[in-house]
């Protein structure tokens, strides 16, 4: 009857195995997810160091560079002893068409702005504390301009503003998940642990909230923010209206493990052995639990994003100066802009990068919590 | 099946009481009132208005009541067909939005079909070959398409038809009708035009629906019944038509219910993009003005359509499968 | 209309011959051999019983004939001739067909039909039954929709279900599990067959249901003279309605005998062991039913309702609740083994739970007698009472996989009781856990591995082992060997009766099943509609049940002997 059983507890032995390295296992055979995981950490890191990542000020305008394309990066140089690693840019100058008097930029072959790694530039502080004009990259010389992903209508680099937008839209997606985790979880464990009517009233208001067309409840909560408020104050007032809608989603989930948790019969015995009502939530039920929220809130970040980016590109987000996703795409509203200096749509694919990669990563921690499903 | 319609309709009425609160609860959020804002958007325009003409105009609107009061006024205005007056446009709502209304809804249901049409077939193949090549296309441009955001698709459109075609996408007629009354012309120039916006719009709902048929289908595969069948000598193509794809048929249907609030939702903010003659320009406009009766009327109309959309969900399912009908 | 009478082929001819087949599942680079080199044959008005336990391969050898194997299992060698016109008439190999092509297609449904063992997903919920009875007919092109549907109402009242002419236009979740597993055998024989396998068409239902179905497949066989090939674990069954029997174990037939050589003289170890657990759990087992004095009560149970509420509705009135046990009384002795049987529906599990007072009953008192004295009543104690209560009687659950916290290791499982009850922690309970892991027959180091290690009767017994953790005075236990194999059922009873005198402990037995319940216990009780019918001593009571319901169960109960068929009649 006792079969083999290994006497040593051994890491590789699947029966030592708890249910967080099985679920690893099962993440990590799941390549693309993994390689999502690392996009989304790298996206995540870079949005973190902003200040140190982006080549220049985002906020720094130049009348002389108003809609400067973007630049293509040389990587060799001919020199007489062969070719040398050694990566430029050719500077462009604003010219005008000799024939219909048009502006446009125009390469200048002879002047080469060559770029280089942890540069000294515009001077920053880190996080507000960090002091330091040591930037990843950019051009070697400090007063010369690069504008790998061009600049826009007021001359500013957009790689630069992209990059300090990522800030911005990558943590509404975090602050804003983390009210709806809070909401969802309060709310959806209320309805699921207790049942009964406590939950038809919970599920009633969110079938109600569900039903309401999420875009135009979003434009008028947004509209019905003052004008006169803080950046700052508005980003977590928005923040806090996406999140409005987005509990309802995670309590769903939330609430229907909870009714399949109750009902296991391993919850009856964890009751039975003497557990409080507490040891049974925290011990038994939640981690259970957990991974179906880890999945659920990485799938529900990029909706966050999602959000943000419209209100804000409608103009009732996050208002200008403040730099986000949704505000820079603002500016490429105008189709005829659009038409001369279509890079404007560069922060939407940054947009698209970073909710695929969520959502791959999303949809690969769901299949490894949940293998039968 | 009389019986529960009438039912789910006795039940909308409790249901629309609270959308319509929510929704003017929502139109006098901003600070400020209708009178106040009147005569602001006057005095930007040069205008003076008198202290009594605002005041009876509290008056009739009934500003200095308590909410529910001033609630009630309103629906049963709503319920009379008088929404109220747009201060920006200096006319009644209710001459306003009726066209636009009309629009929203066309374009909504169009694209509904169309994310129907496209996600069905696809979430049918993906099922049937799970992990085929075309599966993992499909599944990738799904996700792509969830990943891209309408007014984002609808930019980059706008910007190939501009760039390269030197064509506007824009707008859900050409110039020559814009303003000309309905004619065969007209409704020609619309249907050229309403394929942008349908394909904006479908695409990140058909995104969903397949993942969601693509799943429900897998479900079914393997269930005894098919085997069942399988077994009675019915060939594959029947018997996967006949039991799966029937089963699996609805809770495809019964998305409908969220399917609908997503894409009224949506077109919203492509129509802002792409220029259209729907609720959501006019929509913004006012909500940014706070034109406030204006924007109450859209708020509540959009969300009465996507009510309508749940009951005519239920309805179906309820069609479809007798263990609803008979419940 | 095809007919049976125009099936020319005599008795006893062969219809189906299987030779070698091997059926197998390649995924990657591994290999599961589901069937290997399987041969029979089938014979018109005769029954061949497989049988064996879960993964032996029965039902994948039917799926092969129909080749409805799923993806990614293949034929990979042999041949299935069929003869449907016995003799000397036209033979198709069916092994060589294509598995999607006309040809099979043709014969599933009209020559071989088949029976499945779950009623309640084998037939479309969103179909009428008479549909879906009469689709086969259409299918094969035998019959136009009107004959389809008379056709389909002779079928149902064949299977004597009431009302056919109404039952055609219901819907399956409107009909009990019998009817449609009666309404699935209407469905087989829609075409006249000439052979019916069934797979396990009786495991998911009540006995005495069982015993409807099995007397109605061998009247339908005399009828038509089918050819029958019925699969199934229990040995009782086999007893009663095989004419031939082949034994399967891990793909492979291990023998094969006529039913009353094989129960006479089994000749493989594998078949004397299914044989030997099936008839040990016929009678009482070796060690249970010593005499004991008269011993005080351990649990007085009086007057217990348990009524599960109705659904409130919005706009509309209420369902009504439902009465799941009615004014029950029970007694259960110190040092007794008390078994309380019924089927599915009777209350039982209820009863369990409202005893152990995870549910809350409605009416009536228990009355518990602690092992240190005085009395606890269990019905309306609260939070710290059934906290003390808890400590001395236990529960062991049906399904072991579910019973277990599969992110603790088998320790932090067993502890729990200890921890929790503030008794032991650290080195001393592991020292605990590990003796109570040998006492149940489980090496002390296995405590640091998770559940999913372990299998179906290694979970039980750990479950047992959490229960004997604070010591209990009374273990109730609800259905703990039905989810387990035949062979580990015997073990897991024989484990508990052997812990029972050296700790002291009291049973009470919850199962459908009278062969466990008989096996073990001293006192039986009959559950029937949440009342208790009959109770008595258990030799008393299965030797001369009183009352009508204890009589139709007992009778139900398929004994593990061809020479005394109680549920068909003698074989021909």
């Amino acid at each position: 009857m006792s079969a083999a059983i290994a006497t040593r507890p051994d890491a590789r032995d699947p029966g030592a195995a708890s249910q967080a390295r099985l679920m690893w296992r099962r993440f990590c055979r799941h390549r693309l997810a993994l390689l999502c995981l690392g996009v989304t950490l790298l996206l995540y890191a870079l949005a973190a160091g902003a200040e140190f990542v982006a080549p220049s000020d985002p906020d720094a305008t130049n009348a002389r560079m108003v809609f400067h394309p973007p630049q293509v990066v040389h990587w060799l140089v001919s020199t007489p002893a062969g070719f040398a690693w050694r990566p430029f840019v050719y500077a462009e100058a604003l010219k005008r068409d000799p024939v219909t008097l048009a502006p446009a930029y125009v390469v200048d072959p002879t002047r080469r702005v060559a770029l280089g790694l942890f540069v000294h530039g515009t001077p920053y502080r880190l996080w507000g504390l960090l002091r330091s004009d040591i930037h990843l990259f950019g051009a070697v010389d400090p007063g010369a301009h690069v504008f790998l992903l061009g600049a826009d209508r007021l001359g500013r680099d957009m790689l630069s503003r992209i990059v300090f937008g990522a800030r911005v839209s990558l943590s509404v997606g975090l602050v804003g998940v983390l009210c709806s985790l809070v909401l969802g979880i309060v709310l959806g464990g209320i309805s699921g642990y207790f049942g009964g009517q406590t939950d038809w009233l919970i599920q009633r208001v969110i079938e109600f909230i569900l039903s309401l067309p999420t875009i135009p409840v979003w434009l008028a909560l947004a509209a019905a923010l003052p004008k006169t408020w803080s950046p700052i104050t508005t980003y977590f007032m928005i923040t806090l209206i996406i999140s409005l809608v987005g509990w309802t989603q995670l309590a769903r989930v939330i609430r229907g493990r909870f009714l399949v948790l109750r009902g296991e019969t391993y919850i009856t015995a964890a009751m039975l052995d003497g557990c409080s009502q507490a040891r049974v939530i925290f011990r038994h039920m939640l981690p259970a639990l957990t991974s179906h929220i880890i999945a659920s809130i990485t799938l529900a970040v990029p909706q966050m994003i999602l959000a943000e980016t419209a209100l804000s590109f409608l103009g009732l987000g996050l208002q200008p100066p403040a730099i986000s996703w949704g505000t820079l795409l603002e500016e490429a509203q105008n189709v005829n802009t659009l038409a001369s200096a279509p890079w404007l749509l560069l922060p939407g694919v940054a947009v698209a990068i970073a909710v695929l990669a969520l959502n791959f990563l999303g949809d690969g921690l769901r299949d490894a919590a949940d293998p039968h499903a | 099946m009389s019986r529960f319609i009438l039912r789910r309709l006795l039940g909308m009425v409790p249901f629309m009481a609270l959308v319509s609160i929510t929704c003017f609860g929502l139109i006098k959020l901003p600070p400020g009132d209708f009178a106040t804002n009147y005569a602001a958007s006057l005095a930007a325009g040069g205008e003076t208005v008198s202290q009594a003409t605002l005041l009876s105009m509290r008056e009739q609107y009934g500003l200095d009541r308590p909410f529910l009061v001033q609630y009630w006024r309103w629906i049963d205005g709503v319920a009379h067909g008088n929404f109220g007056y747009s201060f920006q446009w200096q006319q009644p709502v209710s001459t306003l939005i009726w066209g636009r209304m009309g629009l929203t809804l066309l374009l909504s249901l169009a694209a509904l079909l169309f994310t129907w049409a496209i996600a069905f077939p696809i979430g049918v193949y993906s099922a049937v070959h799970k992990y085929s090549v075309f599966d993992y296309v499909f599944t990738f441009l799904g996700m792509l398409g969830l990943a891209v955001p309408g007014f984002l698709l609808g930019l980059v459109l706008m910007y190939i038809g501009i760039a390269y075609f030197g064509e506007d996408l824009g707008g859900l007629f050409s110039h020559h009708y814009l303003n000309a009354p309905w004619s065969l012309g007209r409704v020609a120039d619309l249907l050229r035009h309403i394929w942008v916006p349908m394909v904006i719009l479908g695409t990140s709902g058909a995104a969903s629906l397949i993942r969601v048929m693509r799943a429900n289908l897998l479900d079914q595969l393997h269930q005894p019944y098919v085997e069942t069948a399988r077994a009675k000598g019915l060939s594959e193509f029947t018997l996967l038509l006949r039991y799966p794809i029937r089963i699996a048929l609805n809770p495809f249907v019964s998305t409908l219910g969220w399917v609908l609030p997503n894409l009224v939702s949506g077109s919203v903010i492509i129509s802002i993009v792409l220029n259209l003659q729907t609720a959501g320009p006019l929509l913004l406009q006012a909500l940014l003005s706070q034109d406030q009766y204006l924007a109450g009327a859209f708020l509540l109309l959009l969300c009465l359509l996507t009510v309508i959309g749940t009951l005519v969900s239920d309805i179906l399912l309820a069609l479809l499968d007798p263990r609803i009908r008979m419940q | 209309m095809p007919d049976a009478a125009a099936n020319p082929a005599a008795d006893g001819e062969i219809v189906l011959d299987v030779a070698d087949l091997s059926t197998q599942f390649r995924a990657g680079s591994a290999t599961l051999r589901a069937v290997e080199r399987v041969s029979f044959q089938l014979r018109r008005g005769r029954t061949l019983c497989i049988v064996g336990e879960s993964g032996s391969g029965k039902s994948m050898t039917a799926r092969s004939i129909l080749r409805i194997v799923p993806h990614p299992g293949r034929i990979t060698s042999g041949a299935i001739r069929f003869t449907p016109q016995g003799g000397g008439g036209p033979c198709v190999d069916l092994a060589t067909l294509p598995a999607k092509g006309r040809q099979i297609r043709a014969i599933r449904g009209r020559d071989i039909a088949m029976v499945f063992q779950e009623p309640m997903t084998s037939l479309s919920p969103i179909h009428r039954i008479g549909w879906q009875i009469g689709e086969a007919l259409l299918a094969h092109g035998l019959a136009t929709r009107r004959e389809a549907m008379a056709r389909a109402v002779a079928l149902l009242r064949q299977v004597e279900i009431p009302d056919p002419e109404s039952a055609v236009a219901r819907y399956p979740f409107e009909f009990s599990g019998g009817m449609r597993q009666r309404a699935m055998i209407a469905m087989a024989l829609a075409c006249n067959p000439k052979v019916l396998i069934a797979d396990e068409p009786t495991t998911a239902l009540d006995v005495t249901t069982q015993a409807e179905i099995l007397r109605l497949i061998a009247r339908l066989q005399q009828a038509h003279g089918l050819a029958v090939l019925f699969i199934t674990h229990d040995m009782g069954v086999v007893a009663q309605i095989a004419d031939d029997v082949l034994v399967m174990y891990q793909g492979e037939v291990v023998e094969r005998a006529d039913v009353q050589t094989l129960f006479a003289a089994p000749q493989h170890p594998y078949t004397r062991k299914l044989l030997d657990s099936a008839r040990r759990l016929g009678m009482a087992a070796p060690s249970a039913r010593v005499p004991r004095p008269p011993a005080a009560p351990v649990l007085q149970v009086r007057g217990l309702s348990v009524t599960y509420p109705g659904e409130r509705r919005f706009l509309r009135p209420s369902r009504p609740g439902v009465a799941a046990v009615r004014n029950l009384d029970l007694d259960l002795f110190e040092g007794e083994n008390l078994g309380i049987v019924g089927e599915s529906g009777s209350g039982k599990t209820t009863l369990g739970s409202a005893l152990i007072r995870v549910l809350r009953p409605s009416a009536g008192r228990i009355d518990y007698t602690p092992r240190e004295g005085g009395q606890l009543e269990l019905a309306g104690a609260d939070r710290a009472g059934l906290r003390r209560a808890h400590r001395q009687i236990r529960m062991v659950f049906q399904d072991p996989f579910a019973s277990l916290n599969p992110r603790m290791t088998v320790g932090q499982c067993i502890g729990e009781p200890l921890l929790v009850n503030g008794l032991m922690h650290g080195a001393v309970l592991a020292a605990r856990v590990g003796a109570l892991l040998e006492l149940v027959g489980l090496p002390a180091a296995a405590q640091t591995r998770y559940p999913h290690a372990f299998s179906g009767g290694q979970r039980q017994r750990i479950v047992i082992a959490r229960a004997l953790a604070l010591d209990p005075r009374l273990i109730i236990a609800d259905e703990p060997t039905s989810a387990l194999d035949v062979t580990l059922r015997s073990q897991i009873l024989d484990l508990l009766l052997a812990l029972q005198p050296k700790l002291g402990l009291s049973f009470i037995l919850i199962s459908h099943d009278l062969g466990v319940i008989r096996y073990f216990c001293d006192r039986i009780a009959v559950m029937y509609r949440g009342e208790i019918v009959e109770t008595g001593p258990a030799e008393a009571l299965c030797g001369a049940p009183s009352h009508a319901y204890t009589r139709a169960l007992l009778a139900a109960v398929p004994e593990a002997d061809p020479a005394r068929r109680n549920l068909i009649g003698v074989a021909g």
